[in-house]
């Protein structure tokens, strides 16, 4: 008891504390005051390079065990003669520091130039040139994805922004196909293996398959890079859609997918058609249908009465008569049918009903009748109306003809 | 037989139904037919958008292989 006492904060006998301040302050002394760490030469693979508002630019420096924070302050920035990006090799100097806020050391580079071809690119080269050789990427490898697909598969990791997104899309737009999530892990030296185990457990199920990840340093996506990956999208048994952080992130695995979505959620709208549009499209087909039959019917009717005029034994015009009726029946029967699908399905029956009973010429012409109207417009429907030498207009398919009546001969 | 088609099929006959009547060849008591059939067409896939519900699962590795489980994510 008495030596946690004596070794309490603020007794007497023990040292001083420091606050972290404090600390901080002995430590950057420390770095700063190292010669071997001022003015340091160093060589490294650029990463995770981010411009912020101030101009200041920030960036990692790493080989294949370590890597350290950069900063290029804006005076320096601006004065570069090339564009810093991620997986450059460079060489730089600078000084190291300690920058206290975040109790971090970091590099404050005085120079810095590119140096080759980094590591990480330079791998990523030679998987793309060894797939591309081997014909992996070939535009004639390219699957169409299915236009309803039944089954859809996600590998991806089941905590992530990716899995949210797609999931989301998928529900609005086309709840009609069962989503299967195939978790993954998505970043790490573990992750490659792992995505090839979640394509294989989920590729027999589905019909079209979306690999995604949101967004990530070069590093957090570097899994998407594996060769082994890349050959087990090629081998897909279905269409695969890669969908791998941000816009301008480019990984192997999009190259060998058969579609590259930008971002996860554009996948989910690559793979799904859209619930709306199909409501409009099968709409529209429904009210073919009925425009369709409604000028059957009106022509079959026009036909009739023709025929009714001209004969005249009795047995015939008898049997036109009972056609007549069976039309009658039969349009009948279509208002019905209609009626019957527009309640079931609680469409608005009246707005429908009352395009049933607008009558479209156009239909009519277009299969070689004619409309004769009178020179008040009216319709002509009966020679006994008519006197020679009257003007009549006859309506076709694509114009008028101003006719004059020679003679008439009116039939019983 | 209608009520197990799939909305891709569905859609297809209903399609092909619209086709065949615009085709203005048939006769009448067959096209009513037609149009009657394509009605229930119609009405197959107006329901199945209607009613669809997404159903997502996960792959859960199981004794007996893998099983699909429900998906929650909050």
């Amino acid at each position: 008891m008495n030596s946690v006492a004596a070794h309490a904060p603020g007794t007497t006998e023990s040292p001083p504390a420091l606050t972290v301040s404090e600390l901080s302050r002995l430590l950057r002394d420390t770095v700063r005051g190292n010669p071997l760490l001022a003015k340091v030469l160093v060589r490294g693979e650029t990463s995770n390079v981010q411009r912020a508002a101030t101009g200041i630019v920030f960036f990692t420096l790493r080989d294949e065990e370590a890597q350290i924070a950069c900063v290029l302050f804006r005076t320096v920035a601006e004065a570069l003669p090339f564009d810093l990006e991620d997986g450059m090799a460079v060489l730089a100097t600078g000084d190291v520091d300690l920058y206290a806020r975040r109790g971090e050391v970091q590099l404050v580079i005085h120079t810095i130039a590119p140096e080759g071809v980094g590591l990480f690119w330079a791998t990523f080269q030679k998987t793309r040139k060894t797939l591309e050789g081997e014909g992996l990427f070939a535009a004639a490898k390219k699957r169409p994805l299915p236009t309803f697909p039944r089954r859809i598969g996600l590998v991806t990791s089941e905590r992530g922004a990716a899995v949210h997104d797609l999931v989301t899309i998928l529900r609005r737009r086309y709840p009609l196909a069962a989503v299967i999530l195939s978790p993954s892990l998505v970043q790490g030296a573990e992750a490659p293996a792992s995505l090839r185990r979640a394509l294989a457990d989920v590729q027999d199920r589905v019909d079209v398959v979306i690999v995604a990840r949101g967004g990530g340093s070069l590093e957090d996506l570097w899994c998407f890079n594996d060769e082994g990956l890349a050959r087990a999208i090629a081998a897909c048994p279905v269409p695969v859609v890669s969908a791998v952080g941000h816009e301008t992130d480019v990984t192997i695995a999009d190259f060998v997918a058969d579609v590259r979505a930008p971002t996860p959620s554009a996948a989910a709208e690559l793979v799904s058609p859209d619930i709306e549009e199909l409501r409009v499209q099968i709409r529209a087909l429904a009210e073919t249908a009925l425009a369709t039959m409604r000028d059957l019917l009106r022509d079959r009717r026009r036909g009739l009465a023709l025929a009714g005029s001209r004969l005249s034994p009795a047995s015939l015009q008898q049997e036109v008569r009972e056609d007549g009726e069976r039309l009658l029946r039969l349009g009948r029967g279509l208002r019905d049918a209609t009626a019957r699908m527009f309640r079931a399905t609680s469409e608005r029956l009246e707005s429908l009903e009352a395009r049933l009973d607008v009558v479209s010429p156009l239909g009519t012409l277009r299969r070689g009748y004619a409309i004769v109207e009178g020179d008040d417009g009216r319709v002509v429907t009966d020679a006994r109306g008519v006197q020679e030498s009257d003007s009549l207009v006859v309506r076709l398919r694509d114009g008028r003809l101003h006719v004059h009546v020679d003679s008439k001969q009116e039939e019983p | 037989m209608t009520e197990e088609l799939s909305f891709e099929d569905a859609l297809a006959a209903l399609e092909a139904k619209v086709e065949e009547l615009s085709r203005g060849d048939v006769p009448l008591d067959k096209a009513l037919a037609t149009f009657e059939e394509g009605l229930v067409l119609y009405r197959r896939c107006h329901g199945l958008l209607a009613k669809a519900e997404q159903r997502v699962t996960k792959l859960v590795a199981a004794t007996d292989g893998l099983k699909e489980e429900p998906l929650n994510l909050e």
